[in-house]
């Protein structure tokens, strides 16, 4: 099993060169765009233009691809089968309205899919905190947890193996199984927040409770290809309003 | 932050007690430390060494606890002083920060608020002290533990504290990684530009990077040691080789390969376990050593090869042709004991009587059959006085006694034990080497892995040494 999250630094793609600030700005047209349109030409604008977007974030390869998205196309997937069901209950008309539905989850979700494949965590941090004042210990601080995360997967592994070396084997029973995984869970929590206090000992005798304004050595500049991103992603909705609106497919619906 | 210069260190009749316990975790302490001087302290566990290093650092404040007597640091409350203060603790995944090595140099620096301007130089010169063999792109994750330990020794030298302390900075690595670590160490400090405090229960090996020896006492007061001063050796039990008994457990061509990995993390190994014989699994991190011992305790199944159990281990069996790894853990649990490194992995209840009665209670004997088992053991191994209490609360060297005799109540005929002897004292390292050979002596067979070569010397019939089977550094 691969997680779709990877951690640790990211390689860098052309899309990286665009701060994580622009990237996380441009939601700010996406977002309000496609969670007020009905029809199913708004969503499919956007989500083309975002699909266009994919080789710069280095997903060309289907099989990367799939490996960032599948949890996002089974969910989608989920959306579209859920409204075929219950569509004609809730005055829905089937199947286009179902894959109207998709296209806005994919369309919705495919710009996180995007800053995440092309963000390094650090330089994300470093944009929040530099320029949107977002708290350096909270950022910091999540960095550094994040650190620990895959850890905690071997960490699981040998908890597991551990018990077994106990004599404790939940068999064919499944309450047995739910109170084994409850128990390693528990186990696992105890450990993560044994190490996670150890870590912020460590943090804070390097001076990151010292109360002095943080510097940053990396810094976190915004260029003007930041802002021809943003102008774009304000383009390509005023584009896809404006389409859908001609077309007569314009069916704006508040709170979705 | 930048550049302090080297500060005295000062306690007179210093005490402390955390504010959960009853008993003073050090007491009528006294020590003075001239500037840029190198001073190992030393002491059985439990002496009060790491909680000493923590109030230097500034890090135990009026919340902690009760504090005795004067403590400073250059003159100044160690509160006060914590910006000229670095320190290294024992775990290195629990101190890195960042995901790229320049980064995580950088972090310390940023934080006493330095201009990026100057942080880069200065990372450059910390990294090159300690000899860091990768440039600040490296990432962090992949790095050996020695290699990452150098790695916070640098964030600790970067902004040139006056003070510079290490609480056991090497005892979680393997020799090599300590070794590394070590020179490094040597290196930062050549210039005495800072003080050097050491905690280490391992005073052999520092000895040579010191100017002296301060040992703490367990009942209170610091011993100075004068100079040619060496520790007391190691009490190794008397052994009498046995010849190897009926063979046990067999591995052949048996390796193992995480899913989803092209390298395997054990390359195929022949290994042959009789009865009462000791074998000792050493080699570098990354060769497998861990991965071999759980498939011969049954833990995994191996990915090419096979492991095989003789017909004294698959007597009472109900499908003895099954290899371990498929047996059931009540059947399992009678016939291979485990003893995983961290002793809190393998804990399952909240007092220490119920820890033992668990296994026996899991194999299938009566209620009175296990307590009788517990008590038996408790009183074996010097636990009876700790019945009632919880096995997270214990010591660590009362903790890995008690995950050895969790694994021997239920009467194994194979023992396998993955660094027995990480993080124990002169004392009790030798307490349980003397229950290690006890066990062979009663005719069980051992599989040790461990990087401790004096465990090797004092118990092992035989020695598997893994090699890496590619130049790639694996993980800590």
């Amino acid at each position: 099993m691969s997680l779709p999250l990877s951690l640790g630094p990211a390689r860098p793609v052309p899309l990286s060169s665009i701060n994580p600030v622009a990237q996380l700005g441009a939601l700010g047209f996406v977002l309000p765009v496609l969670l007020v349109s009905g029809g199913l030409l708004t969503p499919l604008i956007v989500l083309a233009a975002e699909v266009c977007l994919l080789p710069a974030a280095g997903l060309a390869r289907p099989r990367a691809l799939l490996a960032r998205t599948w949890p996002l196309l089974l969910g989608a997937a989920g959306v579209a089968w859920v409204n075929v069901l219950f569509g004609d209950a809730s005055g829905g008309s089937g199947w286009p309205s179902a894959i109207a539905l998709a296209v806005r989850v994919l369309a919705l979700a495919l710009p996180g899919v995007l800053l995440v494949a092309s963000t390094d965590p650090v330089r994300l941090a470093d944009a929040l905190t530099v320029h949107w004042r977002v708290s350096t210990r909270f950022a910091y601080g999540a960095l550094a947890a994040l650190r620990l995360v895959p850890l905690l997967a071997t960490e699981w592994q040998t908890i597991r193996l551990a018990r077994r070396a106990r004599g404790i084997e939940p068999g064919r029973n499944p309450v047995a199984h739910a109170r084994l995984f409850a128990g390693t869970a528990f186990a696992l929590l105890v450990a993560a927040v044994r190490r996670g206090t150890r870590l912020a000992t460590a943090m804070d005798a390097r001076g990151f409770d010292s109360g002095v304004e943080r510097s940053n050595a990396r810094g976190s500049r915004l260029r003007l290809r930041d802002a021809g991103y943003l102008g774009g992603a304000a383009l390509v909705c005023l584009l896809a309003v404006l389409v859908s609106v001609r077309a007569g497919d314009w069916h704006p619906v508040l709170g979705g | 932050m930048a550049g302090s210069a080297p500060a005295a260190v000062r306690l007179t009749g210093w005490g402390f007690r955390y504010a959960s316990r009853r008993a003073w975790a050090a007491r009528d302490v006294d020590l003075l430390v001239e500037p840029g001087e190198r001073v190992l302290l030393t002491g059985a566990s439990g002496s009060g060494k790491s909680t000493l290093l923590h109030a230097l650092a500034g890090l135990l404040g009026p919340d902690e606890g009760e504090q005795a007597g004067g403590i400073t640091v250059g003159g100044q409350q160690p509160g006060r002083a914590r910006a000229g203060t670095a320190v290294v603790f024992q775990d290195p995944d629990a101190q890195l920060v960042m995901t790229r090595a320049g980064d995580d140099v950088a972090f310390g620096l940023e934080n006493a608020g330095l201009p990026p301007d100057r942080i880069w130089a200065a990372v450059d010169a910390a990294l090159d002290a300690v000899g860091f063999p990768y440039g600040r792109e490296h990432a962090t994750a992949a790095l050996s533990g020695g290699q990452k330990q150098r790695l916070v020794l640098a964030g600790a030298l970067a902004g040139r504290p006056g003070l510079l302390l290490l609480d056991e900075p090497t005892a979680q690595l393997d020799p090599d990684g300590a070794a590394l670590v070590r020179t490094a160490v040597a290196r930062a400090v050549a210039d005495r530009g800072s003080t050097l405090l050491v905690v280490d229960h391992d005073a052999a090996a520092w000895l040579p990077l010191v100017d002296r020896v301060v040992e703490l006492r367990a009942e209170g007061g610091a011993v100075q040691h004068g100079a040619g001063w060496a520790p007391a050796p190691l009490r190794l039990p008397a052994r009498t080789p046995r010849p190897a008994g009926e063979l046990l457990l067999r591995a052949d061509a048996a390796g193992f390969t995480h899913r989803g990995s092209d390298v395997p993390a054990l390359p195929p190994t022949d290994v042959a376990v009789p009865a009462g014989r000791t074998l000792a699994v050493t080699g570098p991190n990354g060769t497998g050593k861990s991965t071999l011992a759980l498939l011969l305790a049954g833990l995994r199944g191996p990915t090419t090869g096979r492991v095989t159990a003789g017909p004294a281990l698959t007597a009472g069996l109900a499908r003895p042709g099954r290899p371990p790894h498929r047996w059931r853990a009540d059947a399992l649990v009678r016939r291979i004991g485990t003893v995983f490194q961290h002793p809190e992995h393998q804990f399952l209840t909240g007092r220490v009587r119920d820890e033992l009665a668990l296994g026996p209670l899991r194999s299938g004997a009566g209620d009175d059959a296990a307590s009788r088992r517990a008590d038996e053991l408790m009183e074996r191994l010097g636990l009876a006085a700790l019945a009632e209490a919880n096995p997270f609360t214990l010591s660590g060297g009362q903790q890995r006694r008690l995950s050895v005799a969790t694994a021997l109540a239920t009467v194994p005929f194979v023992l396998v034990l993955d660094e027995p002897t990480f993080g124990q004292d002169r004392d009790t390292w030798s307490d349980l080497v003397a229950l290690l050979a006890e066990q062979q002596d009663e005719g069980r067979a051992l599989v040790l892995v461990t990087h401790d070569a004096a465990v090797v010397d004092a118990l092992a019939d035989d020695v598997l040494r893994l090699t890496p089977a590619t130049g790639a550094e694996g993980p800590a």
